[in-house]
């Protein structure tokens, strides 16, 4: 869901030619050509178990001294699916891979929208027939997220990276909980990679924490929402001076959700209801009833634009994706498709710094995955590789796209040079998201997340309404996620 | 009407028609072809699918990303439909016949009045072509459109709650956390959208009514009131039946509208979701066994109603063919 | 009832009012038709209120929306109709292109075989006609909607998922088109002119297609446009079987801009793309009303 924002910013970034897409554009060209030799030297050191593989890519090597491409494996389709559920990828590809794929290759996104789990379904309809499939059908690579990882994951539809050619060294880079999240856990295999790792921070407008506050330093201000109590306080302060601490309920859901004792479900299918979970039902009353809050709920029109120019929201927790293309986004007065530019002056860009928060979260990811009964395994690979598994690359990527790419040394090296935010007053907050992204713990997901998670904020919005109490709102939430997941049951 | 017209072009030529029917009547049935098939394999047969599965228990786990059965379970899908700590039918066909009364009602008044009007040769109102072209325009308008013209029209900070707040100075009023509201603006575009097809209707059956019967009225000193309520009235009760029998089927399949306006979640506190929203969910997360169970039960409601649909035309054919001649 | 009819009709009427006792209630016809007209207004201002807000805010810019409303359309219509045009995420020309086609295809099967199954039971005699005209009369009015679950599982079945088939063929079988039509037959289809037709030697088949068809083309047309514009709205079922984005139809389109979220900062756009699906629709409606109009009050059946 919160991944389309990204596509379409991408997207229409790169139709209607903005500033930045074009700068990125020619810089990444020059940036990837070395890089692609390298990954292809790499797999061919590595890819000795097959001679015709080493061949090829020792083929690969040499063209890709010239133009950086990938080459197409003797024997391997020349139609390229890729199953996703919005244009998020598709946009990177076009703007960093498509020129690489090898001649003659024809790709196709196939793009299922994710909202009732109709992106799965449709994976759990097509996959299973995939090495029966028409070869110009098959579905050769996937898209997934970490709310329903495990499904895909722990399943045999999808192949071990190992198989698609990636090595120890390729992976060795990448935070440790983007691998854990796509490993096996009976036969411990990895079944899939990441580009991003996506920690969570607390964005604020400098103005009114200097009202409020009387600092904007993000130091400063961290220390003063170190905590929750601390951030309770600080509520109370933007209240008396007419400020909403945050905009709508599920704002603050992330930062209890992602800090969970135990996953959504248990084994005998029982949805278990975490305290943690219910700290956020407590904590949104209150704050819905003191006024600390706007009453909007996530995406909607009004958090949009408590955003804003005119916004009086004190902050947003966002993760990497959404600081610098969602909020930056919603804070302009005129939108880049309108032909406002991103600068000073542009409503609220550069009013606003990022901070720690009261507690680490994550939110959002996307990882790749290689389907069972692909026709283009080496293809699949070598775009993982190529779009994953690259130090290089992710620090023009993360400049390009401020996207945090997934590469420990790459992002700690980056976050040491002068590297700084026009829009958060010309803070450096890729140092923030090198301290948090470590301490990111997904050990608690399970394959309901999305759909629990998206049912409880509907079921408490209702109660934090006032239209109905807390006893009614539970069992609303019962009642309707089992009818999403009939084989679910809510505890005796 | 048709098997009336053969059989009065019928007898001066019985021999021959015989041998006729004889040649021609392989005909009648290759013309049948088309609508046959399609009807028994495109809805026939997902009806007897449906109700197939009504008595099983069977669904996709997505969780799990197996199906669970398909596992016999008589009447089990059915009890839970009336299980009070599910989403409860009885609760869902409620919600789906208020919002059906209070968008019909002002529906049926306004477009009797608005007929009465149009057809009221003492009035001689002008501009009538305007007028119906204007009410009849929103029925042909996308539902899912427009309920999402509304959602952004009466979003907390869309133009009706900044005229609000104009007037009142207060703070927004948030239309869709409230049952009230929510399906006051449901009633509403039902409304809007069906009143105008109803005034053309009623102005249809109106004209019919023989005008000598009314002029017979007024000679005998009836004002407007006692003809509209003594004569026009029950002169067009069958067509007010129709449009009420149709319109209750139409309201029971309610869904575009609160699908969208609420986003598919029926709230506040599922009061606004219908009979048709909660099948989608069930369709939606792949659960057979209770979408059929539920599909059935809205068959039976729909079949007693098309019963009263079919008697109006099956006994009303030959009255309305007079009118119209009349 | 024909114009001419209805002329008559209300000049007798004129006439009998003339030596109406009604002559003295003259002031109250003046109030009375003063407040019909003022309610007249009232209500078609209601009806067009909402579509005008929605000119209006298509042509702003998001700031331009979120500031508040206005009366007064602004300067962003074509900026809004470029980005939305060329919005990747909804890909609305496709979307107003693959409803285009599946309506089109929908019409006109709908109106060609309805009126081939009119045709066979009102010219025809065979045997189950009876039969089968009460029972099209019956399930006429029984939704789609109770056999989708069905539909669906057996789209999913035979691979039809996804696919524009289950979207289109169902037309050939429509019980409503067919009752109008074989209405409409009995009205003005002489049963000798097929008689004709086939002493002059034409097989039935091409009786039917050269010389019926043409008859019928008034209800032909107006059937034609009730099955464009239902085709056009329809929701539920399209949204069950078509997944792909590509192959969405316009209202599918229209509610994931209810549920998805991305858009919502830029409300321009939203509203662009709620104009694009409904003003063409508006425009054509109001070019042939008269006509439309019509078809209304002489089906009486259209739900």
């Amino acid at each position: 869901m919160k991944k389309r924002i990204l596509a379409a910013v991408l997207a229409s970034a790169s139709i209607l030619g903005a500033v930045s897409g074009c700068q990125s554009k020619s810089s990444t060209s020059s940036g990837t050509s070395s890089t692609g030799a390298d990954s292809s030297t790499a797999s061919t050191s590595d890819a000795t178990s097959s001679e015709a593989s080493t061949e090829e890519s020792s083929q690969g090597g040499e063209s890709t001294a010239t133009d950086g491409k990938l080459t197409l494996k003797e024997g391997e389709g020349t139609v390229l699916n890729i199953a996703v559920w919005n244009e998020e990828f598709k946009g990177h590809f076009e703007k960093y891979l498509k020129d690489k794929m090898p001649d003659g290759v024809t790709v196709n996104f196939l793009i299922t929208e994710n909202k009732d789990n109709k992106y799965q379904n449709k994976l759990d309809e097509d996959l299973p027939n995939n090495e029966t499939a028409d070869a110009d059908k098959k579905i050769d690579m996937f898209l997934f997220e970490a709310d329903y990882a495990l499904k895909y994951v722990n399943s045999d539809y999808t192949l071990d990276v190992k198989e698609l050619g990636l090595t120890d060294a390729d992976i060795s880079g990448m935070y440790q909980y983007t691998k854990d999240v796509a490993t096996n856990s009976s036969t411990g295999a990895l079944k899939g990679v990441s580009w991003q790792a996506t920690p969570g921070l607390f964005a604020y407008r400098r103005s009114i924490a200097k009202d409020v506050l009387g600092t904007d330093d993000p130091t400063e201000v961290q220390a003063k929402l170190a905590d929750w109590d601390k951030f309770d306080a600080v509520a109370e302060q933007a209240a008396a001076k007419g400020y909403k601490m945050l905009s709508g309920y599920d704002d603050s859901y992330r930062t209890f959700s992602n800090n969970v004792a135990a996953p959504w479900v248990n084994d005998n299918d029982e949805i278990i209801i975490d305290e943690n979970i219910m700290k956020w039902v407590e904590q949104t009353k209150t704050y819905t009833d003191k006024g600390y809050n706007n009453k909007t709920s996530l995406w909607s029109d009004a958090w949009s634009a408590d955003q804003g120019p005119d916004g009086k929201v004190f902050g947003f927790f966002y993760s990497t994706w959404g600081i610098n293309f969602t909020l930056l986004g919603n804070s302009l007065a005129v939108k880049e498709a309108d032909g406002g530019k991103q600068e000073v002056g542009n409503g609220g860009f550069g009013d606003w710094a990022v901070c720690y928060g009261p507690q680490a979260y994550f939110w959002g990811g996307t990882w790749m995955a290689g389907a069972k009964g692909t026709d283009n395994a080496t293809l699949v690979g070598d775009i993982m590789r190529a779009f994953c598994c690259d130090a290089e690359f992710g620090k023009q990527f993360t400049s390009d796209t401020q996207d945090y790419y997934n590469n420990k040394t790459a992002m700690e090296e980056l976050a040491k040079t002068d590297y700084k935010s026009e829009f958060l007053g010309g803070q450096n907050h890729l140092a923030l998201f090198v301290e948090t992204a470590p301490k990111i713990d997904m050990s608690k997901i399970s394959v309901y997340d999305q759909g629990l998670n998206e049912t409880f904020q509907a079921a408490f919005k209702e109660y934090f309404d006032g239209t109905v109490d807390k006893d009614t709102a539970l069992a609303n939430f019962y009642k309707n996620a089992i009818t999403k997941y009939p084989e679910l049951k809510q505890p005796a | 009407m048709a098997q009336a017209a053969n059989v009065s072009t019928a007898p001066p030529v019985a021999t021959k028609k015989k041998a006729r029917i004889g040649k021609y009547k392989k005909w009648g049935y290759i013309f049948m072809i088309p609508f046959t098939v399609v009807f028994l394999v495109f809805q026939a047969w997902p009806l007897i699918q449906t109700f197939y599965y009504s008595v099983f228990k069977y669904f996709w786990s997505a969780g799990k990303g197996a199906w669970v059965g398909p596992e016999f379970v008589g009447f089990d899908n059915f009890a839970a439909l009336f299980d009070l700590n599910n989403v409860n039918i009885l609760g869902l066909t409620w919600n789906t016949i208020i919002m059906w009364v209070l968008g019909f009602v002002p529906q049926i008044i306004i477009s009797l009045i608005f007929a009465y009007w149009f057809t009221n040769v003492r009035l001689r109102l002008k501009c009538l072509g305007f007028f119906k072209t204007v009410m009849y325009m929103p029925n042909l308008i996308m539902a899912s459109a427009f309920a999402m013209l509304i959602f952004a029209i009466f979003s907390d900070i869309g133009p009706v709650n900044s005229i609000l707040k104009s007037i009142t100075g207060g703070e927004a009023f948030r239309f869709l956390s409230y049952t009230g509201s929510t399906m006051a603006l449901v009633a509403f575009m039902n409304f809007i959208m069906w009143f105008g097809n109803t005034t053309i209707l009623l102005m249809a059956a109106m004209m019919g009514i023989n005008e000598s019967v009314i002029e017979a009225a007024e000679i005998d000193g009836a004002n407007s009131g006692q003809i509209f309520w003594k004569i026009t009235l029950p002169l067009i009760r069958p067509i007010l039946v129709y449009v009420m029998i149709t319109s209750l089927i139409g309201g029971l399949q309610m869904f575009d509208v609160p699908q969208i306006l609420t986003d598919g979640q029926g709230g506040p506190n599922n009061t606004t979701k219908t009979l048709i929203m909660y099948l989608n969910q069930h369709i939606a997360a792949k659960n057979y066994g209770m979408a059929g169970a539920l599909s059935v039960l809205i068959f039976i409601v729909c079949a007693a109603l098309s019963l009263v649909v079919y008697y109006f035309f099956a006994s009303d054919r030959s009255d309305k063919k007079s009118k119209k001649r009349g | 009832m024909s114009n001419k009819d209805k002329k008559l009709e209300h000049t007798s009427a004129l006439q009998q009012n003339n030596v109406d006792p009604d002559m003295r209630a003259k002031p109250g016809l003046l109030i009375h038709k003063i407040v019909c007209y003022v309610v007249l207004i009232f209500f078609s201002i209601l009806c067009l209120f909402f579509f005008y807000i929605l000119v209006v805010n298509a042509s702003r810019s998001h700031y331009d929306i979120m500031t508040g409303f206005s009366i007064l359309p602004g300067g962003s219509f074509l900026t809004n109709l470029q980005n939305a045009v060329s919005n990747p995420t909804i890909p609305v020309l496709r979307g107003v292109l693959n409803s285009l086609i599946i309506a089109a295809l929908t019409a006109i099967l709908s109106i060609y075989f309805s009126a081939m199954t009119a045709y066979a039971i009102h010219v025809y005699d065979f045997k189950g006609k009876k039969f089968m005209f009460n029972f099209i009369l019956l399930i006429m009015t029984i939704p789609t909607q109770i056999s989708a679950l069905g539909f669906f599982s057996m789209c999913t079945d035979w691979g039809l998922r996804d696919s524009y088939v289950p979207l289109i063929v169902p037309a050939i079988a429509a019980p409503s088109v067919f009752f109008f039509m074989i209405q409409y037959m009995k009205s003005s289809l002489p049963l000798d002119i097929v008689e004709a037709a086939r002493i002059d030697g034409s097989g039935e088949f091409r009786t039917f297609n050269t010389i019926v068809l043409p008859m019928l083309k008034p209800a032909l047309a107006v059937q034609a446009i009730f099955s464009f514009v239902t085709s056009w709205n329809n929701y539920f079922i399209p949204s069950l079987i078509i997944d792909t984005s590509t192959k969405k139809t316009m209202p599918i389109m229209i509610a994931q801009l209810r549920s998805a979220d991305f858009l919502k900062f830029d409300m321009g756009q939203v509203y662009m793309f709620i104009f694009i699906a409904i003003i063409p629709v508006v425009i054509v409606y109001f070019c042939l009303s008269k006509f439309i109009i019509a078809g209304v009050s002489l089906g009486g059946v259209k739900e």
